[in-house]
């Protein structure tokens, strides 16, 4: 779960001081945050120096100005892959949102559904990304799997060996694995819309696809924000997911920029280059939750109110 | 999981005469939503379903059942050749990782956002709270090589301990952002009363914050327990013999070992997420909230 960093989540402003005894109470902050600067904040300056040397992994560090990155930026291996850490984004984004919002109104207003099945429905969200690769890996296998047991021919394709499946089948597996979890986003949100709404809209006559429309979809607006936000950051680290189920392949059709930089970095030993990855990485993940954050369009106020 | 009811009229409504039509035409089930959400129910469980029952069925019998079929006579000899595979001690590495981070994380977040909430007139205070919000966006992939070097020089390569510690740190930001927001809603009325009876701030920490804040606390490490058992990044680039694997990692290596016995596989998933989904049977409420921690509180 450390792949969900929302960068949106903002604190309330502080209240009103309780009199600004700071002496006391400061060192009890202090080994948070010596313990964050440490392993949070030197490894970012970190990487970003490191993107500056020659390195191996094991030897010397040796500087070596802007070699790491031309190497980096002329690789054609960089675009390909900004182009597959998009297509992840937007494509998982695309099948997540509209099933998500879906389903949470459902789970919302379903009691029953919600008291016996949501039991079941949830347990994606228990398991690690290496489990249901490894899962989907066995149930897709064009030998030995789902479809070539049940002996349909639709079914018992060469999932995982096809570009296009490939990048499909992972889309797919996204999805199974986190849509329950925006779902629940969604469903606390629906739960919070004041009931006096839609009274107020069936008196004049509205029915459920207008309710739908013109209460709960603009109510929902900002955890919408949320949850994309949730998606697109967190699709940019998807990292055990595709590193267990298809390893960056067939060929390079799934390798997206967090692989890219770990195959760069500790498959090939050049811990240079994927340091100007990692960087890449960083700034891409920057400009689109603060792009998010504009579409938002409520600066001040706490995102999570919203949810 | 509180019983509201949304899309329901008020008695009142229906009680006045064109009532009765409105709320039939409210009631009418969400076809759509219904619709989806059961056969996403059905996608939700069928791989859950193929991987249990696969589990209890021999190797030689799995090539000729239907996949869909459990097996008439159920076997746990896949269950053997995992156990034989060295899984409990990849479970207690997970178990100790998993407590050895979740614990001190929770801990020091807890005092951190006492810290911040209390002080909150102190600049200082403010500066590290920014920080730790900036901390959110910072993704465990992009500085993982710099940890990793800060791990090779600490001479921690290859232990559990190294596992442990970066994760204790990316568990930090999220945690003093939940619990920060928790603690702001204690009513000051209470601290001035601790104060007055002459009660230290870390006797008012441990004596009045703690118990009122428990449930996000549980929340909180809930969520990063979760977290950092399923996590795969740090005990794949951090260690490296057998002996330190952690669960999820064990998985992936036993995968490739077992190569076409899909039923030993199978077991090998289902034995290390049982344990899970048997304290998500017990405290189902607590971990659902824990999941969205901070995302509706």
């Amino acid at each position: 779960m450390t792949t969900i960093a929302p960068p949106v989540v903002r604190t309330k402003e502080p209240s009103r001081s309780t009199g600004g005894r700071s002496g006391p109470v400061l060192w009890m902050a202090l080994p948070a945050f010596v313990w964050f600067v440490f392993f949070g904040i030197i490894p970012l300056l970190g990487v970003l120096a490191l993107s500056f040397t020659t390195w191996n992994g094991i030897g010397e560090i040796v500087p070596s100005g802007l070699d790491s990155w031309k190497a980096t930026l002329s690789d054609p291996g960089l675009p390909h892959a900004l182009w597959v850490t998009f297509l992840i984004m937007a494509l998982s984004w695309a099948v997540q949102t509209p099933m998500s919002i879906l389903i949470g109104v459902f789970l919302a207003t379903s009691k029953r559904y919600r008291e016996f099945l949501a039991v079941l429905f949830f347990i994606p969200l228990l398991l690690s990304s290496a489990a249901i690769a490894i899962t989907y890996k066995a149930l897709l296998d064009p030998s030995f799997g789902l479809g070539s047991g049940l002996g349909i021919d639709l079914l018992n394709q060469d999932w995982l060996g096809n570009s296009t499946l490939a990048m499909a089948t992972l889309i797919f597996i996204v999805s199974w694995q986190f849509i329950p979890f925006h779902s629940l986003i969604y469903q606390g949100a629906v739960r919070q819309i004041p009931t006096s709404m839609y009274e107020a809209s069936q008196i004049d006559g509205a029915g459920r696809v207008r309710q739908f429309i013109s209460i709960t979809l603009p109510q929902l607006k900002y955890t919408i924000i949320t949850s994309s936000t949730l998606m697109v950051v967190g699709s940019l680290t998807f990292f055990d997911l595709i590193y267990v189920l298809t390893a960056g392949g067939p060929g390079d059709a799934t390798r997206a920029l967090a692989l890219a930089m770990y195959q760069q970095g500790f498959q090939a030993n050049l811990m240079g280059p994927a340091s100007a990855i990692a960087v890449i990485l960083v700034l891409v993940g920057l400009v689109l939750s603060l792009v998010l954050r504009r579409l938002g369009g409520r600066a001040d106020d706490s995102q999570l109110e919203g949810a | 999981m509180a019983t509201v009811t949304k899309h329901r009229p008020s008695p009142s409504v229906s009680g006045t005469p064109g009532g009765t039509r409105r709320r039939n035409k409210a009631m009418a089930y969400n076809w759509l939503g219904g619709g989806l959400s059961w056969v996403w129910l059905f996608v939700v469980m069928l791989p859950i379903y193929w991987i249990v029952i696969t589990s209890f069925k021999t190797q030689s019998n799995y090539f000729i059942t239907n996949p869909l079929v459990p097996a008439s006579d159920l076997t746990f000899e896949n269950y053997k050749t995992v156990i034989e595979s060295d899984i409990v001690r990849y479970f207690f590495n997970s178990v100790i990782v998993t407590l050895g981070a979740t614990v001190p994380a929770v801990l020091v977040s807890f005092m951190a956002a006492y810290a911040i909430v209390r002080g909150s007139g102190s600049r200082i205070l403010k500066g590290m709270n920014w920080v730790f919000l900036m901390g959110l966006a910072i993704p465990l992939q992009a500085v993982i090589i710099p940890v990793y070097l800060i791990i090779i020089r600490l001479k921690m390569y290859d232990t559990l301990a190294a596992i442990i510690l970066p994760s204790i740190a990316f568990a930090i930001p999220l945690s003093v952002l939940v619990l920060s927001n928790f603690i702001r809603d204690v009513p000051k009325e209470l601290f001035e009363s601790m104060r007055m009876d002459g009660a230290t701030e870390w006797g008012t920490l441990w004596r009045l914050a703690f118990p009122l804040t428990r449930p996000a606390l549980v929340t909180v490490a809930i969520y990063n327990g979760l977290g950092i058992w399923n996590g795969f990044l740090l005990p794949l680039v951090l260690t490296q013999s057998p002996d330190q694997r952690t669960v999820p990692l064990a998985l992936a290596s036993l995968s490739g070992q077992f190569g076409v016995n899909v039923p030993a596989i199978a077991a090998s998933v289902t034995l290390t997420t049982l344990p899970i989904v048997i304290l998500y049977a017990i405290g189902r409420r607590q971990l659902l909230s824990g999941l969205t921690a901070g995302f509706s509180k």
